[in-house]
């Protein structure tokens, strides 16, 4: 029971962190129909970006914990959204109009790019940083076994749920939201309105590549390392988060990261942690053959 | 001069869809542009937005060369269209479609023109909160209409107002038609298959045939002229109403 609520509280936190990073995957896919395959070597981006911030900070003897996380959330997410755009702007956005697979391909490319870019300029060696926020609460011990809730899981959560809400208005009631909504049903349409339709693609990019650089930072306080190749497998993680609650839905994302964070954490737990992967790209493909609208994504065939 | 096309050559695909149109229409004016089926009809009201773009020839709205604009300039310019199959955003409600056609026009004015979109198509009211993807073909083609009006164009396209409605839709979209014109000083291009309809509201008409402007005159001229009647009315769209 004690190890349930303590694989509870673990698959929460790690189901945020994949919900974070699939509503990047599932907002460009929902705009522009394709998967950006680059975007989890954007959170790995991030994650270098908040390691080199947090060491900055460290150097210029910047002790208050709160403060520090703060600024690295902002640097962060400001230097990634521009990485989000960038991306964008060079390998998508010249083959609009191209065939499906050319972005794809374009995708993968940029995947490896900055993947090369990162090991290139910061070694391929794993980058540690100094804890930046320890302890945690003890919330109750059965035959010896303590459930721990770390002060950066709290973290995770609080943050999540948070952006989550923040999101949530951003899309429903805003006008941005609205022409975010609009682009997705028919942007040719929406262009006749007078919208700027690549200015909503870039914006919808940057915003995934925020939320992507808030997991990073996230993750970077909460394991306390980094290497140049955790966005690849992260990435199908959150992929697969993005396929499973059906990938072009918002709420999806989130349902689904939650729910592939759980499973990995009891898989971990009662069954082979050595299996946890397989478990989930299991996952992806069994949605895939059996429900590949998702859980909460529309069927492909709509009446109009 | 409000909209004015000279030698407007365009291309949809491999296919040489116009053949250098002259066209033109005046402010405060109703001209129709009829013609079958594939005359390249569409394909004139979308070049006027650069889908596809001309490539050849020019276009000028109120005085201004906008025949290298990106669309949503041209629309910021003072042009809406109500496309051909309406077009509306079928998973936002029709509170938000309507928002949507707002988007670039003056906040303050908002509720104002919310109220006359209302009183004009009283359905609308009534379905505020529902999606817009559950109404009739009638009621997605006043939606389409009200989203155009929403952002107090220079010039209202439409674009096969009429296709597939019921009579008694069709009868009410003229009339809209009628009523924006005289009442509020409208200028309308509409392109039409149904000819007869078309030409009855209509100050002016063009006849489109193969990418080509074979006919044009008066509504009244057009109604009257044996090649029309004989390849557009009799038999075709307008018979029976």
């Amino acid at each position: 029971m004690a190890l349930a609520l303590q694989q509870l509280i673990n698959g929460l936190t790690l189901g945020a962190v994949y919900g974070l990073i699939a509503i990047g995957y599932t907002m460009v896919y929902g705009i522009i129909g394709m998967i950006n395959f680059a975007h989890g070597d954007i959170y790995m981006v991030s994650a270098f970006i908040s390691v080199t911030a947090f060491t900055l900070l460290a150097a210029l003897g910047v002790s208050s914990v709160p403060l520090a996380l703060v600024t690295v959330l902002l640097v962060s997410v400001l230097f990634t959204s521009v990485y989000g755009w960038a991306v964008e702007r060079t390998a998508y956005r010249p083959l609009r109009g191209s065939t499906r697979l050319a972005p794809l391909i374009s995708a993968i490319g940029m995947s490896i790019f900055l993947q090369n870019m990162v090991q290139l300029t910061q070694g391929a060696r794993v980058k540690p940083i100094p804890p930046v926020l320890v302890g945690g609460f003890d919330l109750l011990t059965v035959d010896g076994f303590t459930v721990h809730l770390a002060y950066s899981q709290l973290l995770i959560v609080v943050v999540t749920v948070f952006l989550m809400a923040a999101f949530t208005y951003l899309l429903s009631q805003t006008s941005f939201g609205r022409q975010q909504r609009a682009c997705e049903q028919d942007r040719l349409m929406t262009s006749l309105l007078g919208i700027n339709v690549d200015r909503t693609i870039s914006l919808t990019f940057m915003l995934g590549a925020m939320l992507a650089a808030v997991a990073g930072v996230l993750v970077t306080v909460y394991y306390g390392v980094v290497d140049f190749y955790i966005g690849f497998v992260v990435g199908i993680k959150a992929f697969t988060a993005a396929v499973l609650g059906g990938i072009g839905s918002f709420p999806g994302a989130m349902l689904g990261g939650v729910l592939i964070g759980l499973i990995e954490a009891f898989w971990s737990a009662y069954l082979a942690p050595e299996y946890k992967d397989v478990a989930t790209f299991a996952i992806l493909i069994l949605v895939l053959m059996f429900r590949p609208s998702g859980l909460l994504g529309r069927p492909e065939v709509e009446k109009v | 001069m409000m909209l004015e096309l000279s030698a407007v050559h365009a291309h949809y695909g491999h296919i040489h869809a116009l053949h250098g149109v002259d066209l033109a229409v005046q402010v405060g004016e109703v001209v129709t542009l009829i013609g079958a089926n594939g005359a390249g009809k569409s394909t004139l009201m979308m070049s006027l937005f650069g889908q596809p773009r001309a490539s050849m020839g020019r276009i000028i709205f109120d005085g201004e060369d906008i025949t290298a604009l990106p669309a949503h300039e041209i629309s910021r310019r003072g042009i809406a269209l109500v496309p051909e199959g309406r077009r509306i955003f079928p998973r936002m409600t029709v509170m938000e479609n309507l928002q949507m056609g707002a988007a670039l026009a003056d906040p303050t004015n908002f509720d104002v023109d919310l109220k006359r979109m209302c009183a004009l198509f009283p359905i609308l009211d009534e379905r505020q909160g529902q999606r817009a993807g559950t109404l009739s073909g009638g009621e997605q083609q006043m939606l389409a209409i009200a989203r155009a009006l929403m952002s107090r164009p220079k010039l209202l396209l439409l674009d096969e107002p009429s296709l597939g409605l019921a009579p008694l839709y069709i009868k009410k979209i003229f009339q809209t038609i009628r009523t924006l014109n005289r009442d509020h000083g409208m200028t309308v291009l509409l392109v039409e298959q149904n000819a007869h309809h078309a030409l009855r509201v209509a100050h002016r008409g063009y006849v489109l045939q193969h990418g080509r402007i074979v006919l044009s005159g008066s509504g009244r001229e057009l109604l009257a002229s044996p090649e029309v009647r004989a390849a557009y009315l009799e038999g075709g769209a307008g018979k029976g109403d």
